[in-house]
């Protein structure tokens, strides 16, 4: 026959079908599939804790508000991002998250380092009002966060982040609402902000947990360096 | 970089990329076939009636393109990490590539915060070069609370106006930079009533000739000197050792009105300025100073021309 051996591909709809789905997914099954299996992505850095209530509820609200739609939460390592930014991010930190916050677009700056970037109060007018701080900035005001935030649903959220893996205690779950009294939508966002990216720093030795345990002596070079990554 | 909890991932990568690579080989070799001298056959299938196509052999171009594509593969997955635990010839990482950078960076930038390190912030302060400098920075570290213009906002000090809470020697200021502050007016509402406030209010407008109850400012007058000396002083001229602003003077950081005033008095304030020692290191944060300080130099001596 003078057929070519793609002639059995394209006259049988059935297999055409199966070598489909076998070629789409071994990007998937070799590049995605492994990152579950690796320290880097599943252990968490030192010092990072599960959000407590109060930061939980405040970045439900950060998902609701749809920040991640102009920040991302990821800073890559270049120069040009940490010198603004701070120590470029690594997998570790978002270890508790569920689902991440890593965005995709930057019409505003990105905040995985915002924690303690700004005062409390800094944050409590920008949130309300940006141009009251920032007279240039086009982040949209978001007035009606000064009220009482949901706290009914708490235990379930951290029971269902129990499930995947977060590990919060009875105790955490039960005390949860009490922590959450008496607190509006905006206490709770920046209490979320406020912790943004701090784990890094606080657990000691400042080394990512990554770069410890990694064996180029390249990273063995970067090691001592983000106590002060941003030394000239 | 690949770390994975166990040696399986590491097999289960590099098999599946050798098996998908080696297909590809597989699937361009037994679907290459040569051009024959002689007319060219048909495929059997027929369309509308007696629409047939030539079985050609594919073009050489798009089939060199493949073969590109694989040659690339490999090539990339030997020179960087990718093919399960192996490293690669070059030994890349993204944060040696950091590194790298940092170091390149330090290595062009080194010399220029040299120059300043060891010079005195008032020489700093005059010199055209750091002030650019300076000036870059703190657009991107300093505007967001200070503003672009420095001149500040209601909480935020206005930089420009040669006013210092905590002081405004040079040292002063490259120390808030350095370590940061932390503002603190305890609440005394509680402590002294809607009435007190008022009063004291009133006693703390007429220490800078605002217009107020001469009554109440009698009456607030004792409660000040009960509730309010140990950080304000006697005469309410402030103590910088804590940052407790002078109140005898024009500028307000809240705002001078009684009702702003009583909203200082009964709820307390709490302030922050982030410190900025880890973050930006001590060469950068002597140029902020020198540049900080040469904002209320500058807004005395006439505008300087731009260019």
């Amino acid at each position: 026959m003078a057929q070519s051996n793609h002639d059995f591909i394209e006259r049988k709809v059935g297999w055409l079908i199966v070598f489909t789905l076998l070629t789409v997914s071994v990007g998937g099954l070799v590049e995605i599939v492994p990152l579950f299996h690796m320290k880097s992505t599943t252990t968490p850095v030192e010092g990072l804790k599960p959000y407590d209530p109060v930061r939980l509820v405040g970045r439900d609200i950060y998902i609701r508000e749809g920040c991640y739609n102009c920040h991302s939460q990821m800073i890559r390592p270049f120069r040009a991002e940490t010198e603004r930014y701070g120590h470029y991010s690594v997998a570790g930190e978002y270890v508790y998250d569920h689902p991440f916050q890593w965005g995709s677009k930057r019409t505003g700056p990105d905040l995985h380092r915002v924690g303690g970037r700004y005062s409390d109060q800094w944050h409590r007018i920008h949130l309300l009002n940006p141009r009251d701080v920032v007279p240039e900035s086009n982040m949209p005001a978001f007035p009606w966060l000064d009220r009482p935030a949901k706290i009914d649903d708490i235990e379930a959220k951290m029971n269902a982040l129990r499930k995947v893996g977060v590990p919060y205690t009875d105790e955490e779950i039960q005390g949860a609402r009490k922590a959450l009294e008496g607190k509006t939508e905006l206490e709770a966002v920046i209490a979320y902000l406020q912790g943004l990216g701090t784990a890094l720093n606080a657990g000691k030795p400042a080394a990512p947990a990554v770069a410890a345990a990694a064996p180029a002596p390249a990273e063995a070079a970067a090691a001592p360096a983000p106590a002060a990554p941003e030394k000239q | 970089m690949a770390d994975f909890v166990s040696g399986f991932w590491n097999a289960w990568v590099m098999v599946l990329v050798f098996l998908s690579i080696g297909f590809c080989v597989f699937v361009l070799i037994s679907n290459t076939t040569k051009r024959t001298s002689g007319p060219v056959g048909l495929h059997d299938h027929v369309w509308d009636e007696t629409l047939q196509e030539y079985n050609n052999p594919l073009p050489r171009w798009w089939m060199y393109m493949f073969w590109i594509t694989i040659i690339f593969a490999i090539t990339y997955l030997t020179l960087y990490p990718g093919f399960g635990n192996n490293q690669g010839k070059l030994g890349w990482s993204s944060a040696g590539q950091w590194e790298a950078e940092q170091k390149a960076a330090a290595e062009k930038y080194g010399p220029i915060f040299a120059k300043y390190r060891g010079m005195d912030l008032n020489a700093v302060a005059a010199d055209k070069e750091a002030n650019a400098m300076g000036h870059r920075m703190f657009l991107t570290y300093c505007a967001q609370c200070h503003g672009a213009d420095a001149k500040g906002a209601k909480g935020f000090p206005n930089l420009t106006d040669n006013d210092w809470l905590y002081g405004g020697e040079p040292e002063t200021i490259k120390t808030t930079i350095l370590e940061g502050r932390q503002g603190m007016m305890p609440p005394f509402g509680p402590a002294l009533g809607a009435d007190g406030v008022k009063d004291v209010a009133n006693y703390v407008r007429s220490l800078s000739g605002l217009a107020n109850d001469s009554l109440r400012a009698q009456r607030g007058k004792e409660i000040f000197t009960q509730n309010c000396v140990a950080c304000h002083g006697p005469e309410g001229k402030g103590t910088p050792a804590v940052g407790a602003p002078n109140l005898t003077d024009k500028t307000w950081l809240y705002g001078s009105s009684e009702a702003t005033i009583i909203e200082t008095v009964t709820h307390g304030r709490t302030n922050r300025m982030p410190a900025w020692k880890d973050f930006l290191g001590e060469d950068k944060v002597h140029l902020l100073a020198g540049y900080v300080l040469s904002l209320s130099k500058n807004a005395a001596a006439p505008a300087e021309e731009k260019k």
